[in-house]
């Protein structure tokens, strides 16, 4: 251990008078107190009626403090299908590493994919708060009946889809995070905020390559407009159903868990995105596309959401190649964890022996 | 990715020095070591610390927000612990 400072820490956060077994509430604390989940049921109208004024006046939500049920499962649904969205995301890019063209280029790639990482990591403890473990999420993401962003089963087929991932894809993303930065649930809004601060490098990076690809050669130009006739209208998608379809809006919008509403969204996406594409001289796949005096707003032709189910379904390009990808990165990984797992019981074990010989 | 046997740690980040540590989340590893290392990976990227603490969530111990209410009473009414609860003529000064 190289911090002097531990031992300090762990005899001020200790307060030795607390019992125990109720104590505990940390941020990622995987086992909810049983207080939380006996309410008798009498209480559930009040408990209900003081977590709705809490939401109302913008107040967290903290871990754990009574919720309804659904409130719960929809965070967990919510947040593990956003991590899972974070651990797919780094495949995609990960196949340009070793093709980076240029020394500069490979070292900003690395470090955006492993930041998807690091956004896996602060998602999955923050889905932990509510209840559930790490294991049963990642069990979930492999045995493929976990959700992750569709947008993530389209292959990389040129080196400009890593910039148009990093301009639409991205700018998508930030676009759909930002507002989460204010949800009514503590620990999700906490790692938002930590997100989308670190999300801004990753979609000016792709923005940067697409501006280099489309002022150069006409080959790379071309190049760079393939990428988005590819990515563009899956990037429309990301934002999900339109209103009229989308199932848990309504009442996500109740719970301030969401602030707007998909269309919202994705309308705000367009109207910030299509100026972009104009300043790179590349022209978005939609004919319908224009601007509108009226409404200030961009119209924008109809979406094929039966690509968007077919996707969402399973029957996208690669979704069969993802799952296959971390599944076997799980398994390569195992005899790491297994190795670090019987030295730290070795190192344990020999600190026992130590401690009763002394 | 980890392994069921291995406990959680909370995170706590000096940002820089003279500021306290914050905690700022959580994360799986066998050991303090791994924790700690874990820990500069996951929440220091971007050299956002000086210093990291990690403890076991199983070693802290936390009040219960169900009874803030009453955990939080005796400082309720005790108004006079601020300085603006005295009033103090205005042409007095540096007081």
């Amino acid at each position: 251990m190289t911090h002097s400072e531990l031992p300090y820490a762990n005899s001020c956060v200790r307060l030795g008078h607390y019992d125990p077994e109720l104590a505990v509430y940390t941020q990622g604390l995987d086992s909810l107190g049983k207080d939380c989940l006996q309410t008798p049921s009498a209480d559930t109208a009040a408990l209900t009626a003081r977590f709705d004024a809490k939401v109302e006046r913008d107040e967290k939500i903290e871990p754990k403090e009574w919720m309804p049920d659904a409130y719960r499962r929809t965070l967990v649904r919510q947040i593990s299908q956003h991590a899972h969205s974070e651990i797919v995301g780094m495949l995609p890019e990960g196949n340009w590493i070793t093709r980076a063209p240029t020394l500069r280029r490979k070292a900003v790639l690395i470090a955006k994919v492993q930041d998807e990482g690091g956004h896996g990591m602060y998602l999955y403890s923050a889905a932990e708060t509510l209840g559930v473990s790490r294991d049963e999420l990642v069990a979930q993401l492999l045995a493929g009946t976990a959700k992750y962003s569709s947008i993530f089963n389209y292959p990389t087929l040129t080196w400009a889809d890593i910039g148009a991932i990093g301009w639409l894809v991205d700018g998508a993303a930030i676009m759909n995070q930002i507002p989460i930065c204010r949800c009514s649930y503590g620990p999700y809004a906490r790692a938002m905020v930590r997100i989308c601060r670190e999300e801004s490098f990753h979609q000016r990076q792709g923005f940067e390559i697409m501006m280099t690809l489309a002022r150069g050669t006409p080959a790379q130009r071309a190049m760079a407009q393939d990428a988005l006739n590819r990515w563009w209208w899956p990037s429309v998608m990301m934002f999900g159903p339109s209103d009229a379809e989308s199932q848990h809006t309504a009442q996500s919008m109740r719970w301030k868990i969401k602030r707007f509403t998909n269309d919202e969204l994705r309308q705000h996406f367009i109207d910030v995105t299509a100026p972009q594409a104009d300043f790179l001289k590349l022209t978005v796949p939609d004919p319908e596309l224009r601007w509108d005096e009226a409404t200030q707003h961009y119209r924008c032709g109809e979406i094929d959401w039966s690509e968007f189910h077919r996707v969402v379904k399973g029957h996208g390009p690669c979704n069969r190649e993802r799952l296959q990808a971390r599944r076997s990165a799980h398994e390569q990984g195992r005899w790491v964890r297994e190795a670090a797992s019987a030295y730290a019981e070795k190192t344990r074990a020999r600190a026992r022996r130590l401690e009763e010989s002394a | 990715m980890t392994s069921p046997d291995w406990p959680l740690f909370e995170v706590f980040i000096r940002s820089r020095s003279g500021l306290e540590h914050k905690h700022v989340g959580s994360l799986h590893a066998v050991d303090a070591r791994m924790a700690l290392e874990h820990a500069r990976d996951v929440y220091t990227r971007r050299l956002e610390g000086v210093s990291i603490w990690v403890a076991r969530s199983s070693d802290i111990a936390a009040s219960d927000p169900l009874d803030a209410d009453a955990f939080f009473e005796p400082a309720r009414d005790k108004v006079y612990r601020h300085p603006t609860f005295y009033a103090i003529p205005e042409e007095v000064k540096n007081l």
